[in-house]
């Protein structure tokens, strides 16, 4: 499962030859640690369209962005604590992190109408791209109920993101 | 109790039902785990909705027909009174897979 979810990170983007350990069954700690990173990322690239973007619609979806994906990292570090899980690094979300710092380099080279739609159609493919991961990967792994149903619902959060950033791209053409 | 009494209280009953519309219901439409439930439910024009979100995150109730635009803070409760009959579809704008139906009778 580890080298199905490193496929769908490649999809993304770079992928810079981390060795992900083929077969390795992810762990809780690793699985809160990939979602938690996941929400950080989408965190970081709101912040940016929030000062960078242009027209009014990407700026308040960037908006609504941080704000949920604030909230839902809330409830997250929460169950950890109450669990007495240490969110633990590993390939995945480092390979996420490296992914994204790059995207968010090449989006901040961008101006006006191109960056606002860069950004969200980035949107539209990572959202794309981390419900796949869940849906695929994180949800069937998790072996904590509590996290799982947290997945589950983070799957259908994101999943309303995806159709907002698609309604917001579609609008812009 | 006397006749006159008796009528008394009957009127002060009369007045109380007139004071509340006997048809003006509060109807419960619940925001929880990125669900709306129930999907669909039917009102009455004067009806209050009592909007309640059960989540973390921020939703809305807004009609695809533009009648209302209803936005509900994490954890709270909004109310509001139905102004227009019809067969509204809505949604959470922030989170469009939330759908439902809601019938309002004249």
């Amino acid at each position: 499962m580890f080298v199905r979810l490193s496929i769908a990170v490649a999809a993304l983007g770079v992928l810079t030859g981390a060795a992900l350990a083929q077969g390795a069954k992810l762990t809780d700690p690793q699985i809160a640690h990939i979602a938690y990173t996941a929400g950080v990322i989408d965190i970081n690239a709101a912040k940016q369209a929030e000062s960078k973007a242009s027209s009014k619609d990407v700026k308040a979806f960037a908006k609504d962005m941080a704000r949920d994906h604030e909230a839902v990292n809330k409830q997250a570090l929460d169950l950890v604590k109450k669990l007495k899980v240490t969110p633990e690094d590993n390939d995945t979300s480092k390979a996420l992190s490296k992914q994204a710092a790059d995207k968010l380099a090449e989006l901040g080279k961008l101006k006006g109408t191109a960056y606002d739609k860069a950004y969200i159609d980035n949107e539209v493919a990572y959202h794309k791209t981390v419900n796949t991961a869940l849906e695929t990967q994180l949800i069937p792994s998790a072996s904590n109920p509590e996290l799982k149903s947290l997945l589950q619902t983070g799957l259908k959060i994101f999943q309303g993101h995806e159709q907002h950033a698609e309604h917001v791209a579609a609008g812009m053409k | 109790m006397s006749p006159g009494r008796y009528l008394a209280t009957l009127a002060l009953f009369a007045l109380g039902a007139m004071a509340v519309p006997a048809h003006a219901a509060t109807v419960q439409i619940v925001m929880e785990n990125m669900v709306i439930s129930p999907a669909e439910v039917s009102a009455k024009v004067g009806d209050t909705i009592e909007w309640v979100n059960k989540d973390v995150l921020a939703h809305t109730a807004t009609a695809k027909n533009g009648d209302f635009d209803v936005t509900i803070a994490p954890k709270k409760t909004v109310r509001s009174v139905l102004t227009k009959a019809g067969t509204v579809d809505y949604y959470c704008r922030f989170h469009p897979n939330m759908k439902a139906v809601l019938t309002i009778a004249p």
